[in-house]
């Protein structure tokens, strides 16, 4: 089976890429450019192809593969109708799946399945790189804030810290949200450092 | 108790009216919490609406009624209770198509004059080296069937004389520039961004081709619309009043900017300025021109889902689909536009409400009276260019008249 992945993201197309490598008697084609895409397709002639949902091209491509009906290998989207969830699943996951016309639905299903956890994988991983950035500037934060009520207040480190706990506390918010408040009220009346 | 709808979209300016219903708290005034999902395909807002990421999305009226139809999907039944707008799409040629078909500097062309020239032009071009290109958004899109629409009638065969490809909004400029394409019909602000850019010029509105030619709608499926009924219609409320406050002069200035956030269009608010107060650059350097009726969003009762709307753009799917005409489709095509839900939306609150659903598109070459529920409303100039006129009690015999 002829598999194409059409993916802007160049890690993302790796991930997945490796992830179906699993499978048996498949080949793999990884796109990830826009320029010449409609021609690429027709020289790899694939039996199934996958796209994310957040792709710019999808339009121009279905508008090829419905002009495609009256060429020998007609694809379309891939909607079992005795498989709803299959396909709800791809989409929460944020892939959308065409098939060459007469494709066994069994034969499609796995290349599915491995698709969506590999999706979900990526997913899960740019949400935890985005948490630990987020943590990152927040650690900054509470330094920043910490060294502004240093400086200003004359406080050792420990009591500022224990300021911003104090604030925080009182009015129920995150620590880091007082740090943010008290580094954006010194950059807006601040020294100018 | 405030109901929630997520809404869909693609980044156009005519995404305007579900935004600036939330923006403007409209919609909190109607009980109703909006959140938005931006999307940069109407493949992939399609399926979100399909598979419930969404209950409702700004979306293509040709799109809606294919998609009805089985068309690039099995079918679905979609509902469209409410049009985002009518217009608001320009025909945009590469400064070479330009000069070769003279368009005029400093005003719009006359559709015509552009068309009979564009014809002379395509085909020394088809003998030449390779055909005219159009990109257009996509294949079931008010832009495609408008510029078929001009095009056939001018004398020039889509298909045979030129192609006509679908291109990706943000892409029009791009593809203007490295001579993908040679013109392309898209909407705002895509054609200004490659006037800016100097790969594009302006040379006619798709309102003048078709005066009031329907463009996006409010789209969901048609069980989501039975579901959630009551805060579809509070829906519709707030989506008026957001057009009251989009056609002020004195808010456009600030709708521009709120459009132009990252979050919606994430464009220039110069830019989309230029839309809403339909007052279009055609050239890069050139002075504005003002394009009356460019995008029409309110007035007239804009919004109202004519029947005939619908019947319009199924015959044109005929046309341009190459499937013969089906009646029992003809019937499922119009059930999509659903000026019952309008209607009940909007009634006691003194909203125009036409007397009737249907009417023969095309027919006025001037302002006209014609009645309302209650009292009389006023319909202005709604022709096409060619002086054809749309009578949807006889589908069959519009269609005849363009088989020659």
């Amino acid at each position: 089976m002829r598999i194409a992945v059409i993916d802007e993201s160049a890690s993302r197309a790796s991930v997945i890429r490796e992830g179906l490598a699993q499978l048996d008697d498949c080949e793999i084609f990884v796109l990830t450019e826009r320029q010449g895409l409609v021609v690429r397709i027709q020289e790899i002639a694939p039996d199934v192809v996958l796209i994310d949902l957040g792709n710019p091209s999808r339009d121009m491509l279905e508008e090829y593969f419905t002009v495609s009906r009256a060429l020998s290998r007609p694809i379309a989207m891939f909607v079992d109708e005795s498989d709803e969830e299959t396909i709800g699943a791809s989409i929460d996951a944020g892939v959308s799946v065409y098939v060459v016309d007469g494709l066994a639905a069994t034969r499609i299903r796995p290349v599915i399945d491995l698709a969506v956890r590999r999706f979900g994988a990526f997913a899960r991983l740019q949400a935890d790189l985005d948490e630990a950035k987020g943590k990152l500037a927040e650690r900054d934060n509470v330094d920043k804030a910490k060294r502004i009520l240093m400086k200003n207040r004359n406080l050792s480190e420990p009591d500022a810290y224990a300021e911003l706990r104090r604030k925080a506390m009182r009015s129920s918010r995150r620590i880091a949200e007082i740090a943010e408040a008290v580094v954006t009220a010194h950059d807006l009346l601040g020294d100018g450092e | 108790m405030s109901e929630h709808l997520i809404i869909g979209f693609l980044p156009l300016v005519d995404a305007c009216l579900p935004i600036l219903a939330a923006e403007h708290g409209f919609a909190a005034e109607e009980g109703l919490e909006l959140s938005f999902v931006r999307d940069v395909s109407w493949a992939t807002v399609l399926d979100r609406l399909l598979y419930g990421h969404s209950d409702a999305a700004h979306m293509l009226a040709p799109l809606a009624i294919a998609t009805t139809l089985g068309r690039l999907r099995p079918a679905q039944p979609l509902a469209a209770p409410f049009v985002l707008g009518l217009n608001g799409n320009a025909i945009t040629f590469s400064p070479e198509l330009a000069a070769a078909v003279d368009a005029p500097e400093g005003r719009l062309g006359d559709p015509l004059a552009i068309g009979q020239a564009l014809a002379v032009e395509a085909r020394r071009r088809a003998s030449a080296k390779r055909k005219l290109r159009f990109g257009v958004v996509h294949r079931y899109s008010s832009h495609n069937y408008m510029l078929r629409y001009w095009l056939a009638a001018c004398g020039v065969a889509p298909d045979v004389d030129v192609e006509i490809a679908t291109v990706a909004p943000p892409f029009v400029a791009d593809a203007l520039e490295n001579g993908e394409i040679d013109g392309t019909c898209v909407g705002e602000p895509w054609s200004s961004v490659a006037v800016e850019r100097g790969v594009g010029q302006i040379v006619l509105a798709t309102a003048q081709i078709w005066r009031r030619g329907v463009e996006k709608v409010l789209a969901m499926r048609e069980s989501r619309l039975d579901e959630r009924r009551d805060a579809v219609e509070a829906m519709i409320r707030a989506m008026r009043k957001a057009g009251t406050h989009f056609v002020d002069p004195a808010n456009w200035k600030a709708n521009a900017a709120i459009l132009a956030a990252p979050r919606y269009l994430d464009a220039s608010p110069e830019l989309i300025l230029r839309a809403i107060s339909d007052r279009l650059v055609l050239a890069r350097g050139s002075a504005p021109i003002h394009y009356p009726d460019f995008m029409f969003q309110h007035r007239e009762a804009a919004n109202f889902p004519w029947v005939s709307q619908a019947e319009w753009l199924y015959t044109q799917m005929v046309r341009w689909d190459g499937v013969p005409f089906d009646p029992r489709e003809a019937v499922k095509a119009t059930r999509v536009f659903r000026p019952d839900v309008y209607r009940s939306a909007l009634a006691g609150t003194g909203d125009l409400l036409p007397g009737a659903s249907s009417k023969v598109e095309g027919s006025l070459g001037q302002t006209t009276a014609v009645s309302a529920q209650q009292g009389t409303m006023v319909l202005e100039q709604n022709s096409f260019f060619d002086g054809r006129s749309f009578d949807p009690d006889d589908l069959p015999g519009y269609l005849a008249g363009f088989s020659s």
